[in-house]
C-alpha cells in the first residue's frame, strides 16, 4: 500500500485507480465526508454555546441535571455515569484501531474478534445513552413554571436538598380530566396531564415552613443556584403557572427550555451516528467473517468503517466536554 | 503500511503499532481521569475567571483539543499520511470552527448584556 500509484503507472488518469496524496478513492471520500459532519456538530455545539453565553448566569448546572448512576439508586454521582461512557467508547475505539491493525497484517480471525468487540462497545454505549435519557425524561423532583417562563425548584431549608413535588403535594377535588380526541371536539387532543395541580402546590408549599424556592439563577460568587428565603418563596411560587415533571421538548424541570432542547438534539444527534455506526460495523463484520476482504486481497473495508468510528467517538469526547464537564 | 511509532514528538517510540494503541489509550484514559477528578473536585484557585471564562473551563477545552489530536493522529493513522492530506482535512476544521464559535460566543454575550441592562425584564 506505500507504493504511490502515479501517472506514470496509469497512462489512462481519468481511468480510475490513481491515488492522490497516498490516500485510496473510498478513505479519502470517508474522510471528506468526516470533515463535513464535523463542521456540523460544531454548528450544533457552538449553538449550543451561543445559548449558554446568552443565559450564562441561569443555565442549568450539569452536576445537578447528570447524577444517577445504575443500581446506585438515590446516591448522588454526578459525571462519574458518563465518565464511564466515555471510557466505553475510547475502548470501543482501541479494539476498532487493533482490528484495522490486524487487517492490515491480513489475520481474518484476529479482525472479526476485535469487529465483535468493537459492536459490543458501541452497543453497550447506545444502551448507556438510552438510560441517561430515560432518566431526564422522567426527571425526579420536579418543579413549576412561572408564566416568564423561569423554572423555580423546590429545597429544604434544613438540608439544602431537592424536595420531590410529591413530598409536599395536597390533594383536591378536580373534575379536570385529559382531554382526548374521542371526547369533545373531534381530532383535538391535550399531552397528559402532570400528576399535581399548581393550586396543590401553592397549597402544600404554604404548609411547610421548611421548603424553599430554588430559582434558575446563578450566584456568581459561589457558582450555585440561588435559593430565595421564605417570604420571597411564598411570593415567587404564588406566580407559578405550569407544572413541569421530567423533560419534553416544551419544558424541563432542569431550567432552561433549550437546555433539554439541545441536549435532546445533540446526544441524540450523536447516539445516531453510534446507532449507525455499530449497523455498519456489523455489516463489515460479515463480511469479514464471509471471507469478502480475504478474497479482495486488503482489509481497507475496516480501515474506513474505522475511521468513521473514530470520528464518533471524538465527537463524544467534545460533547461530553461541552455538556457535562464545562 | 509503515507506521511511525513515535508520540509526543519522539519523547516515547512504541515497538510496534499494537503497542503504541495501548500506549495511547493508557494516556487518553489519564486525560479523560483528570478530567474527571478536576469535574468532580472543582479546585476553587481554578474558578476564577481568565479571558471571560473559569479557568477550569480553560483546562477542560485544551484536554479535549489533546484528546481530540491523539485520537485523529493515531487511532485514524493522520500521523502516517501524507502531510498534504493531513492539512487538507485540519485545516478547515482550524479555521472555520473558532471563527464561527469566535462569532457566535462574542454575540451571545452582547445579548446577555442587552438582557441584562436593557428595559427588558424576565424576573415575571
Amino acid at each position: 500500500m506505500e507504493a504511490t500509484t502515479n501517472l506514470t503507472e496509469n497512462e489512462n488518469v481519468w481511468g480510475g485507480g490513481n491515488k492522490p496524496l497516498n490516500a485510496s478513492y473510498g478513505k479519502m471520500m470517508m474522510w471528506f465526508f468526516i470533515v463535513s459532519d464535523a463542521l456540523t456538530f460544531s454548528g450544533f455545539l457552538a449553538a449550543y454555546g451561543f445559548s449558554r453565553f446568552k443565559n450564562i448566569d441561569s443555565w442549568p448546572i450539569a452536576d445537578e441535571v447528570f447524577y444517577h448512576f445504575p443500581f446506585l439508586h438515590g446516591v448522588n454521582a454526578p459525571m462519574y455515569y458518563v465518565a464511564l461512557m466515555t471510557f466505553i467508547l475510547i475502548f470501543s475505539s482501541v479494539t476498532m484501531v487493533l482490528a484495522v491493525d490486524a487487517g492490515h497484517k491480513m489475520k481474518q480471525n484476529k479482525v472479526a474478534v476485535y469487529m465483535l468487540l468493537t459492536i459490543i462497545g458501541g452497543a453497550v454505549f447506545v444502551g448507556s445513552q438510552a438510560w441517561e435519557w430515560k432518566n431526564f425524561i422522567k426527571g425526579e423532583y420536579g418543579a413549576v413554571e412561572t408564566r416568564g417562563g423561569q423554572i423555580l425548584q423546590f429545597v429544604s431549608a434544613d438540608s439544602g436538598k431537592r424536595v420531590a413535588l410529591s413530598s409536599f403535594a395536597t390533594s383536591q377535588p378536580t373534575d379536570r380530566a385529559q382531554h382526548s380526541s374521542d371526547k369533545g371536539l373531534w381530532y383535538v387532543e391535550e399531552a397528559a396531564l402532570p400528576t399535581y395541580s399548581v393550586s396543590e402546590l401553592q397549597e402544600g408549599f404554604l404548609a411547610n415552613p421548611d421548603l424553599r424556592v430554588k430559582t434558575e439563577m446563578i450566584d456568581a460568587e459561589t457558582g450555585h443556584k440561588i435559593v430565595l428565603d421564605r417570604a420571597a418563596s411564598e411570593a415567587k411560587i404564588a406566580q407559578a403557572a405550569y407544572v413541569v415533571e421530567g423533560a419534553n421538548l416544551i419544558r424541563n424541570e432542569y431550567g432552561n427550555r433549550l437546555f433539554a432542547d439541545f441536549f435532546f438534539f445533540i446526544t441524540g444527534f450523536h447516539g445516531f451516528h453510534v446507532l449507525s455506526g455499530v449497523v455498519i460495523n456489523g455489516i463489515i463484520f460479515f463480511n469479514v467473517l464471509l471471507g469478502t476482504y480475504e478474497r479482495r486481497g486488503h482489509y481497507e473495508m475496516v480501515e474506513k468503517v474505522g475511521l468513521y468510528w473514530h470520528f464518533v467517538d471524538l465527537v463524544w469526547v467534545f460533547v461530553f466536554t461541552f455538556f457535562y464537564l464545562v | 503500511m509503515a507506521h511511525k511509532l513515535s508520540i509526543f514528538r519522539g519523547l516515547v517510540t512504541f515497538k510496534s503499532n499494537e503497542q503504541k494503541i495501548w500506549g495511547v489509550l493508557i494516556f487518553l484514559s489519564i486525560v479523560t481521569a483528570v478530567e474527571v477528578a478536576l469535574g468532580i473536585i472543582k479546585p476553587a484557585f481554578l474558578l476564577t475567571p481568565i479571558f471571560g471564562m473559569k479557568g477550569l473551563n480553560w483546562i477542560f477545552i485544551i484536554l479535549t483539543i489533546v484528546k481530540a489530536y491523539y485520537i485523529a493522529w493515531d487511532f485514524m493513522h493522520l500521523r502516517d499520511e501524507k502531510r498534504s492530506f493531513t492539512s487538507s482535512i485540519v485545516l478547515p476544521l482550524l479555521i472555520l470552527i473558532p471563527y464561527l464559535v469566535f462569532i457566535l460566543l462574542v454575540e451571545a454575550d452582547y445579548i446577555y448584556n442587552v438582557m441584562l441592562e436593557g428595559f427588558v425584564s424576565w424576573n415575571f
